[in-house]
């Protein structure tokens, strides 16, 4: 594929975001179908170029496009373009959902005021991913990184008449802003090393080629520079990816447009710390892949936990979200590679899937609540859901297949991949021992705890009796625009896709083919790592099917034949707060509230104390009296002595002159004639006389 | 008789003629006949010098028909002033013309 396609991954998109936001509220309505050709055409080209991609099918098969972008002497900064197997296949990814999701948003957000600002702000959200997709350094993703953060501000807060939306797009960003002041001391880190060992580069072959060569050479305090280099990059996925502990932002961003959801906070842009996680992995240190690993299995753990007592469909995905993202930051950490990339292009289809078939009930929910004046309920919330399977066939299938792809059934992606990353935890346990242990214990629980909730939420939304038969009748399937993505990612979630065999618990097929074995060259030992993950496979399988078993199983008992009381057993966890704690988040919010917020408003209020009330009011305002003082006696003097003495003596003076003088202009020419000539005949007479 | 000095004292004659007559009458139809007489003082002036002097050309005679035909001139606007001072005042008397008087 020529080079300069490449650029059209960004110029397509950018293209759409420019004509929505300069002529699109002219055209209206229509304009859509603007952005949809340019993102079809850009999912198109990323087809192509990924079906290319598997046919050179080459190691290392990569295109750059590299040009300067800041040369002063010795400080050379260069842009580059990269396209190799795992950008193609991200490509594909974000340009597919991408595109799904323009194609949904026309349906869904049908008649909205800002209809046209809506597929623009898209727009520059994919441009800004593919950008990072492309970036084939450090420096350059960052400024895409920041950009990502952008649209996904813009797109949070698109409803910013809602105050909650206008402070979730707050939340993020700052969040964000947080793990992104850590990556970009990370890549400052990396230049100055790179810089000390006599080729300063920022480009990932760069520095991994670079490290490789000089790996052998390091001294304990080299190791230690890269391990919190790596560290701090890692803090821009923990903020982009949600990780704990700065999950915080993504539950909120739910208050953004559905589509929105699943583009940009489930597929693509939470992933891209992931993708990052992956670009650096080849320059992670075995120690930084240890922080690494216990971040993601806190994280999938977490999150798990507090997703089982949400009763917003949208908040259960969301947490479902941060614990899938954990997972693959804990695959990375482990050095399971393959896996934990594997799991963001699956996760990315059927999270994919779910946001949309959510955005779908709402959408149904709430045009049924409209259509009967209903304005309090709340839409989203599950408990007033239902039996909905009979109304939205489509939907309930689309969703269906995509949970039990979260779930980890066979037949489906997410088994393929959650059952690689598992596989890893456990070599990493059996290579380690120890404290490790709670890396494969958190995935494995939460891999029970993931089946539990994604069944209690089918069985609360679409099985059961309607909670509010009044709403229930109103409701309606979705319209084509809305269900052709649906239908299309369930499909894509279904395993076969991924893989050509007809074994279901063979994971061997085109993508593992395409995404090579990662590399190392800063001490970890791949070649290990991966025989490990290729011991416990087996044990990791089983224990993976049964614990996803228990999982449905679980569910199935609480849920749809309802043999348990939940509210009692939830009654008897809250006895040691447990069900509070869920349901609260961890309480994470409000931590952060009393560690950071109100210690902080606190010094603010001190400082603003000093500064008005002593400060201001005492200090500037006594300079004032001051000066005011000053000038009362520097007027009085002005006036009472210069002006009335000496500058009215002035006048007084030539006055007593003109006065006197006065008398010599008689008016009479002859008398002015006399003096002229009686002037003439004196000085005719002194010059004779001299 | 016939030398620069005689023409000289008769020139300064006539000056001194047309200063006395400027500065005591209050006519001002006198005054402007006592300036006629400073003027053709200095005409004389000119002829003298041009003569005496050996000059070829007759610069001094040019010179003094050109003051004649700026004195022809002067008493046009001259006479023009007296007809307005007279139309204001009724009177050519320059001594009731002070309203200049500090």
């Amino acid at each position: 594929m020529p080079i300069s396609i490449f650029t059209l991954f960004l110029i397509l998109p950018l293209a759409s975001f420019i004509f929505q936001l300069s002529i699109g509220k002219r055209i209206g309505r229509n304009s859509h179908w603007v952005s949809l050709s340019f993102i079809f055409v850009t999912l198109c080209i990323a087809l192509g170029n990924l079906f290319s991609e598997i046919s050179h099918h080459s190691d290392g098969h990569t295109s750059n496009l590299v040009f300067n972008w800041i040369d002063l002497g010795t400080f050379k900064i260069e842009h580059g373009f990269q396209l190799d197997s795992l950008s193609a296949i991200m490509l594909v990814v974000v340009s597919l959902v991408s595109f799904l999701v323009h194609l949904y948003s026309t349906e869904y957000m049908k008649g909205d005021p800002r209809y046209t600002r809506y597929f623009g702000f898209l727009g520059l959200f994919t441009f800004s991913m593919n950008g990072i997709v492309l970036a084939d350094n450090l420096i350059m993703m960052y400024v895409f990184w920041e950009l990502v953060g952008l649209s996904s501000y813009l797109l949070i807060g698109f409803w910013f008449e809602k105050d909650s939306a206008a402070n979730a797009s707050k939340k993020a960003f700052l969040t964000n802003r947080v793990g992104d002041i850590g990556m970009f001391l990370g890549i400052m880190t990396i230049y100055f090393f790179t810089a000390s060992l006599g080729s300063a580069t920022l480009s990932f072959d760069g520095i991994t080629a670079l490290f490789q060569s000089s790996f052998s050479s390091f001294t304990p305090a080299d190791i230690t520079i890269v391990t919190i280099a790596g560290v701090l990059i890692f803090c821009g996925a923990i903020g982009k990816s949600a990780q704990f502990p700065l999950n915080i932002w993504l539950p909120d961003a739910m208050e953004g447009p559905t589509p929105v959801s699943a583009l940009i906070h489930a597929a693509t842009m939470v992933a891209a710390g992931v993708y990052m996680t992956v670009r650096i992995f080849p320059f992670l240190t075995p120690q930084a892949l240890e922080v690494v690993a216990v971040v993601g299995a806190v994280t999938a753990f977490g999150a798990a936990i507090i997703a089982i007592t949400q009763k917003d469909i949208k908040k259960v995905l969301a947490y479902s979200t941060v614990s899938q993202l954990g997972y693959m930051v804990m695959a990375l950490g482990v050095g399971a590679y393959q896996a934990g990339f594997f799991h963001l292009t699956t996760h990315a289809m059927f999270k994919a899937c779910l946001f949309l078939c959510s955005g779908s009930v709402i959408h149904a929910m709430h045009h049924a609540l409209h259509h009967l004046n209903d304005h309090k309920t709340d839409p989203q919330d599950m408990s007033n859901m239902g039996g909905m399977r009979n109304k939205m066939p489509i939907t309930y299938a689309s969703m269906l297949i995509a949970t039990l792809a979260i779930a980890g059934v066979p037949l489906f992606s997410g088994f393929l991949s959650k059952d690689m990353i598992l596989a890893g935890t456990l070599a990493y346990y059996h290579a380690h021992h120890g404290w490790t242990i709670i890396l494969p214990i958190a995935g494995f629980g939460a891999a029970v705890i993931t089946a539990f909730y994604m069944f209690r939420l089918i069985y609360l939304t679409f099985h059961g009796e309607p909670a509010r038969k009044d709403v229930y009748d109103q409701i309606h399937e979705s319209p084509l625009p809305m269900a052709f993505p649906l239908m299309l990612l369930a499909g894509l979630s279904l395993a076969f896709s991924f893989t050509f065999n007809l074994n279901p618990m063979d994971s061997h097929g085109w993508f593992t083919h395409l995404i090579s074995e990662g590399i190392n060259v800063v001490g970890l030992n791949m070649s290990q790592v991966i025989d490990g993950i290729h011991h416990a496979h087996h044990d990791a399988m089983i224990i993976s099917l049964t614990v996803a078993g228990i999982g449905i199983g679980l569910a199935t008992i609480f849920y749809l034949y309802k043999l348990v009381n939940v509210e009692k057993l939830a009654g008897i966890l809250n006895f040691f707060g447990l069900y509070n704690l869920s349901y609260n988040k961890f309480y994470i919010d409000e931590i952060y509230d009393a560690i950071l917020y109100r210690p902080f408003m606190w010094f603010c209020n001190l400082f603003s104390w000093i500064d008005w009330d002593l400060y201001d009011q005492k200090f500037i305002d006594f300079w004032g009296w001051f000066t005011l003082k000053i000038s009362d006696g520097a007027g009085y003097s002005d006036y009472n002595w210069l002006d009335q003495k000496l500058v009215d003596g002035f006048g007084k003076i030539t006055n007593k002159f003109g006065q006197g003088l006065k008398v010599t202009q008689s008016g009479i020419i002859q008398n002015y004639l006399l003096g002229g000539v009686i002037g003439f005949v004196t000085i005719f007479i002194i010059f004779k006389a001299f | 008789m016939d030398n620069l000095s005689t023409y000289l004292i008769i020139s300064a004659i006539l000056f001194s003629l047309g200063i006395y007559g400027v500065m005591t009458r209050r006519n001002a139809v006198a005054i402007l006949m006592g300036i006629e007489l400073i003027l053709n003082s200095a005409n004389l002036n000119f002829v003298a010098f041009n003569r005496f002097s050996g000059m070829e050309k007759l610069e001094g005679q040019v010179f003094s028909i050109f003051v004649i035909v700026l004195a022809a001139a002067e008493a046009a606007i001259a006479l023009a002033i007296i007809i307005n001072l007279y139309k204001n005042l009724n009177t050519v008397d320059v001594d009731e013309a002070d309203s200049l008087k500090g």
